[in-house]
């Protein structure tokens, strides 16, 4: 049944930062469903931007390995969707190409780095997305717009042809209205590649299951604690009451890492950041340099225009954090914090099979609301840990407060990506029924 | 005043794809940017994928200059922006490199054999390079082609002493490189090397930039030079990095801002870490050059001096090997200080010259069906012939077509005549005792035979004829 999708979306979120008006397709477990794809995976052919100007008009001559696996399995690749520039921001606020609105309330963002994708999935544009998850960037939007999101256990989904924010946190994952979709999608793109080092061969092909009897929820006292408002709290402990009643048992855990995760984050992904963003010159690929000025001059001039303020921020924040004198009382001390966290997980993980807690401290901001950047990073400590532990977590929709979707967040053992999804499909059949 | 000399050596592998990529490393000839894929071009998104070979070929230097090889090793990523580097980092090895603590065995300037220490082996990607248009251009260009190459680099401790050790070093190292067949010394710009040099007490210097053997022991010569002047004037000599500007034989100061980088060396996430311990194990070495000159002096019975040479390169080696088996002695002559000179001469190397048709020169002179003199000719024909992309004829025809076997008796005895006819004042030296006389009169029966008399033998023929009226 291969064919060509026309696809012509009422975008009124601002959801796509590049849409295609047809898109072929051929057969395959997904043939003829339109899939998003985040604008920070290369695409061949279709412009990829990562929300900055500095990449604007870059059309990649390859395809990511997981947009290849995704068109051989007869997906139809009908847009790019926007994010925070270079995936550096909790709001899609970021992003040079203006902000997403959150379809759930227009005034509130969609949450961030992968808003386009949440957004675009939320308002039925699109039955499901790829986004990517550095700290939380898959499942923040999934939490703010009411659908569900994979953070895949790190090394399951390629990262070829992601362009790379922070290496060793990130992974591309599914977006999806449903888990058993999320589920779909994930058994598509998590397939081994010998081209991504950090990969091991350990492909998702899953069906969910409901069945939780006897699984013991880990729940965290510090993701119940201070920051986090307590009628999300509330709306996550009834979540967990679900499962309860499902058979599940719920044990206490502790993650005491947590206090440093925020910083041991920030260190880390802005100094990968402040690496991997150098090779944005204006010489190879997007707008040209200038080159009537002498090449460090023009490197400079052309990085301070076309980089966002948050963009440069971070990198500032990252060359520092690596430099001469510094980089032991930084980038060191954070891979010791990022080791401990670890630790505290696989402790965690002996007493419990799954972890759970919310997975945004608040709803969805009002657009504009997060001005002030500490204030935006403080909003990521439930989810970078994960990153940091480099294991499993789904954000699955769990009630609104005051109107706006509330996530649960269901984290695994690293590689137990299955029983993450199979936690919070119980739930979603549970409270579907 | 002591020289205090360290090298840094970057030597491309010869390995057939790219360190990080499946592009090939064959690019000499070809046009720019034309082994080239999203990996080398550092394009948005592309990872790394370690070349295994690569990792090998570096483990195998380091068992061979008998290294320590680390347990877990790292690639790291060293940050710089320069126009020739895509993704605006290096990916190299930093605190954690491939092996430390080797060994190479030179001889020092008084010819005893003495050790210059390895500090470290590492494994990087060769940068692109810089096209500079001729003509005052206002802008350069970049080709990718050489961009992801595995370099190895070598580091060794300050320990040799003067710009000559500085180079035999270099052949030594070259020389176990080829026998380990991890290097192709006949690639452009395969070997870079930086040189640090200091005299005692003084500063240290860094030469950046000498791509050629030659180049080392030039450029080293002109630094001590320049600071025992300077010393010598009562200046300092100040601590930086100097150029060598291989066409004039000087370095220049770099004076450059952009020598002073905070590299921000970390760990490269998109890599593991290498743990190498069991490939280390399965490395079989092969004969290395010192072995090799050992067993040729005591298999063939061979001098020191052509041992040496004919192991200094491991194809000649092995040619030597394949026309050693009838008069060893006889065919290391020949190759060593004959052949090799003629090769030398034509720009020539070992490999365009076919094994079997030595054996067979060597088997016309170890008979004396020809002389000395004629084995060069015939030589140097076949030689002409190979240079010429003609069919090297064997030398048994040569000599046939050419009339060129050893002249013996009678053949002689009218040459001798008329030579001695033709030179009466000669005769008459030679009879009053001037011993320069006779070689004249050999010379000349020399050139009327094409030298297809053996001069020793002809010798006596002469003298016997003018002492006794007859031949």
């Amino acid at each position: 049944m291969a064919g060509t999708l026309e696809f012509s979306p009422d975008d009124r979120y601002n959801a796509f930062i590049t849409t295609c008006s047809t898109a072929p397709f051929t057969d395959g477990a997904l043939a003829g469903t339109a899939v998003a794809i985040k604008d920070n995976i290369s695409t061949a052919g279709i412009q990829t931007t990562c929300g900055s100007k500095i990449l604007e008009g870059y059309v990649p001559p390859y395809d990511a390995y997981v947009v290849e696996l995704l068109r051989k399995a007869g997906a139809a690749i009908v847009g790019k969707t926007n994010m925070d520039e270079f995936g550096m921001g909790t709001t899609t606020e970021t992003s040079a190409f203006g902000p997403t609105q959150n379809p759930a309330d227009l005034s509130r963002v969609p949450g961030g780095s992968s808003g386009g994708s949440a957004a675009a999935v939320a308002a039925g544009l699109v039955p499901m997305a790829l986004g990517t998850d550095t700290g939380g960037s898959i499942r923040c939007p999934a939490a703010f717009c009411g659908i569900a999101g994979l953070k895949p256990t790190y090394g399951r989904v390629s990262r070829y042809g992601l362009i790379a924010y922070a290496n060793s946190l990130e992974q591309i994952g599914p977006m999806a209205r449903t888990v058993e979709d999320v589920s779909r999608l994930m058994s598509v793109i998590a397939r081994y590649d010998p081209r991504d080092s950090t990969m091991l061969d350990r492909p998702y092909d899953h069906q969910p299951s409901a069945e939780i009897k006897g699984l013991r929820v880990g729940i965290p006292e510090e993701y119940f604690g201070e920051g986090v408002d307590p009628r999300v709290g509330e709306t996550v402990r009834d979540a967990i009451g679900v499962l309860e009643g499902l058979g599940a048992e719920t044990v206490p855990v502790s993650i005491p890492g947590m206090r440093h995760a925020l910083a041991a984050y920030y260190v880390i992904c802005t100094s990968e950041a402040s690496s991997n963003l150098a090779r944005f010159d204006g010489v190879r690929y997007g707008p040209a340099v200038d080159t009537r000025k002498s090449w460090h001059e023009a490197y400079q001039d052309l990085r301070l225009e076309l980089f966002g303020a948050e963009v440069r921020r971070r990198i500032m924040l990252g060359t520092f954090a690596l430099s001469a004198g510094y980089a032991g009382r930084y980038y060191a001390k954070a891979q010791v914090a990022r080791r401990n966290i670890h630790q505290d997980f696989e402790r965690a993980f002996r007493e419990a099979d799954v972890i759970a807690g919310p997975t945004m401290p608040t709803t969805a901001f009002r657009l504009g609301e997060k001005s002030d950047p500490l204030s935006m990073y403080l909003s990521d400590i439930l989810t970078v840990p994960a990153n940091l532990a480099g294991i499993p977590a789904i954000s699955v929709p769990c009630g609104r407060v005051d109107g706006l979707p509330v996530g649960l967040q269901i984290m695994g053992r690293q590689f137990e990506d299955e029983r993450v999804v199979d936690t919070a499909y119980a739930y979603e059949q549970e409270v579907r029924a | 005043m002591k020289t205090i000399v360290g090298l840094e050596i970057h030597v491309q592998l010869s390995t057939a794809t790219k360190l990080f990529c499946g592009c090939s490393t064959d690019y000499r000839d070809d046009e720019p940017n034309t082994h080239c894929c999203p990996v080398c071009l550092g394009l948005p998104g592309a990872l790394p994928r370690l070349n295994r070979r690569a990792v090998d070929y570096g483990l195998k230097v380091a068992k061979a200059l008998d290294m320590k090889v680390l347990e877990e090793s790292e690639f790291a990523r060293k940050n710089y922006f320069y126009p020739d580097l895509p993704k605006a980092y290096q990916i190299t090895q930093y605190d954690k490199p491939l092996a430390v603590e080797g060994t190479v065995e030179i001889e020092d300037d008084e010819g005893h054999e003495k050790i210059v220490r390895i500090t470290r082996v590492h494994l990087e990607e060769d940068p692109g390079r810089l096209v500079h248009v001729a003509g005052g251009s206002k802008y350069s260009l970049v080709d990718y082609n050489r961009s992801g190459i595995p370099l190895l680099e070598i580091v060794t401790e300050p320990d040799m002493r003067s710009p000559q050790e500085a180079r035999r070093f270099l052949n030594k190292l070259r020389t176990v490189l080829e026998y380990l067949g991890v290097f192709d010394g006949e690639r452009e710009g395969g070997l870079r090397v930086d040189a640090n040099i200091s005299l005692e007490g003084s500063e240290r210097v860094e030469v950046k930039n000498i791509s050629s053997y030659k180049g080392v022991e030039k450029a080293l010569t002109f630094e001590v030079t320049r600071q025992k002047n300077l010393l010598r004037r009562g200046q300092k000599v100040t601590r930086e990095t100097r150029h060598f500007m291989e066409g004039r034989g000087i370095t220049t100061s770099s004076r450059s801002k952009e020598e002073e980088h905070d590299y921000r060396y970390f760990p490269e996430p998109d890599l593991r870490p290498l743990r190498v311990a069991d490939r280390v194990a399965a490395i079989d070495l092969p004969e290395l050059p010192t072995a090799r000159k050992n067993r040729f002096m005591a298999q063939y019975g061979i001098s020191l001096n052509h041992a040496r040479t004919l192991t200094g390169d491991p194809k000649l080696a092995d040619f030597y090997e394949r026309v050693a088996s009838a008069d060893p002695v006889l065919a290391a002559t020949w190759v060593a200080d004959t052949l090799l000179g003629e090769l030398n001469y034509r720009d020539m190397g070992i490999a365009a010259v076919p094994a079997e048709r030595i054996v067979e020169l060597l088997a016309l002179l170890r008979t004396e069906t020809i002389t000395d003199t004629v084995g060069v000719q015939v030589l140097r024909e076949m030689l002409d012939a190979c240079a010429a992309g003609k069919p090297c004829e064997p030398p048994a025809v040569i000599v046939e077509r050419e009339g060129l076997a050893r002249a013996t008796g009678d053949e002689f005895a009218q040459v001798v005549e008329k030579v001695v006819a033709a030179n009466p004042q000669a005769v008459e030296d030679y009879r009053a005792g001037k011993k320069g006389a006779l070689n004249f009169l050999v010379g000349q029966v020399m050139k009327e035979t094409r030298g297809r008399a053996d001069p020793r033998e002809l010798g006596k023929i002469v003298s016997g004829y003018i002492d006794t009226g007859g031949v």
